[in-house]
């Protein structure tokens, strides 16, 4: 049996040498992303801004329009609408009452249903949800903070076990993998809610995963080969794991796909996200986190392993 | 290698075939599962409200009400001890700022006055033996009572465990189905209730304070039109409309109450609430209907009066009808509110939503659906790329994904819709074990090393990056678990359980394969 090889043996591409492209084309997208995100800003979800979400089911596509004077004219504030899931559904996003009575927003919500179901015959409502301005707030806040948390203890976790530039590529990597995603929704204007930030994380995960595999061949061929140029030891580090890459990416990718196109409106940002993040982690992994490594000065030689420094008496290069 | 002693794989074995079994109810309807016989597992995954449909509030208590009530509550306590024998005169009791403070008449009592004070402001709190309240004396007879943070930190703390306890018993009430009351952070309470597509019955019933008080309604009610109340009353509003001037002191409070229930007017039928006082209150309504006869009494909820009959007659039972103007569902609700008692907080929602069971089951069914056409994908693409290796895989991965089941089962998790999409992208990601380690008996075989060198050195170097790279992998979703709420929550479980159990079975278990079938066959050539 012939089995499948999408990437050849003992490839040979020259990865390090790019590099001053790579770093200028990663910089001015990722200048770009923050541009976009500055600019277009990002639309936010109930989960962030506060406010309530209506989703309501219509028995054929409705006209935006007529949707939107429909809401509009109850009096109930300026309603957003959006196109989520498939031509019939509609999200209808509006300010929370001022009024601190808590039957405030049930009766705004009763009047929308009962509005849009006298004008449009067979709308019916599938879910809703509510998210006052403080706690959204908070929402917000310990979005940023799992984010920044995350990326510095991994930061960390890869410091204490290699060097520290394995550390720092690898944070620059993740930080220009989650601007990336950003610009992405900033670009998109797709909803950016609590679900989009695990996404991130997700993100974080994987592109971390890439990095570690990559990093650790690195390591392991500067014990190995301790006379090789640093340049070549990478280049050959990264080609020795590009089968690994390309496949893992491969099969996520595959996996991403299936949700993408059968999992349901209500995962599409998400799954959205996380395939652009593989992508783009995917690219950060081989273009920008290894190279960076040259860029902050490792040496072959540069310091015993760790773990090796506490088992002295081996001394010789590992065999092969 | 080929050494894979048999205690071993019999251990293995027999591990992940328990995960199976364990994973099996999680499959089956609860209704068959109920009627299983006790032996039989039963643990299984909970479907989360995005799937199963329903209703999610977050709840927050006003814990400046916490402050205000304990503050109150030591006024009433200070002038109720100071005026117990030996009598000490004290000036007003002015609450300012969150301190209470007064004046010993007789400067030469303020060492007993003290004494009485450190009887009622409480010995300690917890093992800490730090007080509740502070007290210090200014200008010599001057007492200056500060809420202790302990002291108030543990006085909100027993009230929101109160609040979470009425919470449950007033949707229990309710007759809903499998509610889930948990208290989250210092303040709030997060409410599940499966199945409930309309919340509002719910979100009354929880905003009610329940707060019932009797008091005489004042004869003088010009103030009720000027709006400033006459001497000795307050004014409150009338639920029917406008305002009732009532006597400051509250003749019968809440507390005294045993039952509440829905009842109906013998002679109109209008539905109303019937109470049930205790002993003490019993006694204690006797009284004041004996007293005040013809006189108009005002039953009051939540400082709103709810009607205000007039004293026929001495009501010697110790229960009272309340009727004004309510529905049968009104009337039920308040009952309810009543019976379950005073909560201690004004509770507000400040955050909720709801799920309509046919977008929830809609979800499930298109998650489903997406895994199982990424378990396909994945499977023909690894056996393509690997082949036998790649049904090893392959293996791994579904034994995988019924692990991850089975531990959620155990475990009690909830499966939500980002939970399916963390299963999807776990059983991407462990594969890329397999991958790693195949890839690297590729590598090993091309260097020239024999079928077992290569397998052998592949596992033992592949494992070592397989570890780095799920610690980290790992970090990142244990602070989702810490920090996430809700949807990100959900996916942090699946992410966690998948990293641990697809590091046994990409490595153990697939390793236990290949030995067995090296040893079998001695192939002279490996396909991978």
């Amino acid at each position: 049996m012939r089995l499948l090889k999408i990437v050849p043996d003992n490839t040979n591409i020259a990865f390090v040498r790019v590099r001053h492209i790579a770093f200028a084309i990663t910089a001015l997208l990722t200048i770009a992303a923050i541009a976009m995100v500055l600019t277009r800003g990002l639309n936010m979800g109930v989960d962030f801004i506060g406010g309530v979400s209506i989703e309501e089911k219509f028995a054929s596509p409705p006209p935006q329009d007529e949707v939107r004077e429909t809401v509009n004219a109850l009096g109930v504030g300026e309603a957003a609408l959006q196109q989520l899931g498939g031509a019939n559904t509609v999200t209808i996003r509006l300010p929370v009452p001022e009024s601190a009575d808590p039957a405030a927003t049930d009766q705004m919500v009763e009047k929308v249903k009962a509005a849009l179901a006298a004008k449009f015959p067979g709308a019916t409502f599938s879910n809703y949800s509510t998210v006052s301005g403080k706690v959204s707030d908070e929402l917000i806040q310990n979005g940023i903070l799992a984010v920044v948390l995350a990326v510095m203890g991994i930061a960390i976790f890869s410091w204490l076990r290699y060097e520290w530039q394995f550390g720092v590529s690898t944070a620059v990597a993740i930080i220009h993998d989650v601007l990336m995603t950003l610009g992405f929704f900033a670009l998109t204007q797709m909803v950016f809610d609590l679900n989009i930030i695990a996404a991130v994380l997700t993100i974080i995960g994987y592109s971390i995963n890439d990095k570690m595999v990559i990093d650790d061949r690195i390591r392991e061929n500067m014990r190995k080969y301790r006379k090789m140029g640093m340049k070549e030891l990478i280049d050959l580090s990264v080609n020795e794991t590009l089968p690994r890459t390309v496949m893992t990416s491969v099969t996520i990718m595959l996996a991403l796909g299936a949700l993408l196109i059968f999992g349901g409106h209500v995962l599409r940002g998400f799954t959205a996200a996380m395939m652009l993040g593989i992508v783009v982690g995917t690219y950060s992994s081989v273009y920008v986190s290894s190279s960076l490594l040259i860029t902050l000065g490792l040496k072959p030689g540069f310091r015993e392993d760790k773990a090796e420094a506490s088992n002295a008496e081996r001394v010789g290069p590992r065999e092969g | 290698m080929l050494d894979f002693p048999r205690w071993k794989i019999l251990t293995i074995t027999l591990f992940l075939g328990v995960m199976i079994a364990i994973s099996i109810p999680s499959f089956i309807p609860k209704s068959v599962r109920e009627t299983w016989p006790s032996w039989m597992p039963k643990p299984a995954i909970n479907l989360g409200l995005d799937l199963a449909g329903g209703s999610y509030l977050l709840l927050e208590a006003d814990t400046k009400d916490v402050a205000a009530a304990r503050l109150e509550q030591m006024r009433d306590q200070v002038r109720a001890e100071m005026r117990r024998d030996p009598r000490i005169d004290i000036g007003d009791i002015s609450v300012q700022g969150g301190k209470l403070s007064f004046m010993v008449r007789d400067p030469s009592k303020v060492d007993a006055a003290r004494e009485k004070l450190l009887a009622i402001t409480g010995s300690g709190v917890g093992t800490t033996g730090q007080r509740d309240w502070e007290i210090a004396v200014v200008d010599t007879s001057r007492f200056v009572l500060t809420p202790t943070e302990a002291g108030l930190k543990q006085a909100i703390d027993t009230a929101m465990g109160d609040a979470r306890e009425i919470v449950e018993t007033r949707i229990n009430a309710l007759g809903t189905v499998e509610p889930t009351v948990v208290r989250e952070g210092g303040n709030r309470i997060v409410v599940q209730v499966p199945g409930l597509e309309d919340p509002k019955a719910l979100k009354e019933l929880l905003g009610k304070t329940a707060k019932l008080e009797f008091r005489l309604v004042s004869a003088d009610q010009s103030g009720a039109q000027t709006g400033t109340a006459p001497a000795g009353s307050i004014l409150l509003p009338y639920q029917e409309g406008g305002r009732v001037a009532v006597d400051r002191e509250v003749m019968i409070r809440g507390e005294m109450l045993v039952n509440a229930t829905q009842s109906y007017d013998p002679q109109t039928g209008a539905p109303g609430v019937t109470l049930q006082l205790d002993g003490a209150g019993a006694k204690r309504f006797a009284k004041v209907t004996q007293e005040n006869s013809g006189k108009p009494f005002a039953i009051i909820v939540d400082n709103v009066v709810i009607s205000a009959p007039r004293i026929n007659e001495p009501i010697l039972g110790g229960s009272a009808v309340i009727n004004g103007g309510f529905t049968v569902e009104s009337a039920n609700q308040l009952a309810i509110a009543l019976r379950s008692g005073k909560l201690p907080v004004t509770l507000k929602v400040v955050q909720e939503s709801t799920v309509s069971p046919e977008l929830g089951a809609d979800s499930i069914r298109a998650g489903i659906t997406a895994s199982i056409i990424a378990v396909v994908a994945v499977i023909a693409f690894m056996i393509l790329t690997y082949g036998r290796f790649g049904i090893y895989a392959t293996l791994a991965v579904v034994i995988n994904v019924l692990v991850i089941v089975g531990v959620m089962g155990i475990l009690n998790a909830t499966l939500t819709l980002p939970g399916i999409a963390g299963f999807v992208l776990t059983i991407g990601t462990a594969v890329d074990a397999n991958v790693l380690i195949n890839e690297r008996i590729r590598e090993e075989r091309r260097r020239g090393r024999s079928i077992m060198q290569s397998v052998e050195l592949g596992y033992k170097e592949a494992s070592r990056t397989i570890f780095e790279a799920n610690v980290t992998h790992a970090i990142a979703g244990v602070i989702m678990l810490i920090l996430g709420s809700g949807p990100v929550r959900g996916f942090a479980v699946v992410l966690l359980i998948g990293i641990a159990t697809s590091v046994f079975t990409a490595v153990v278990f697939t390793r236990m394969l290949v030995t067995i079938w090296l040893r079998r066959n001695r192939p002279s050539e490996i396909h991978i």
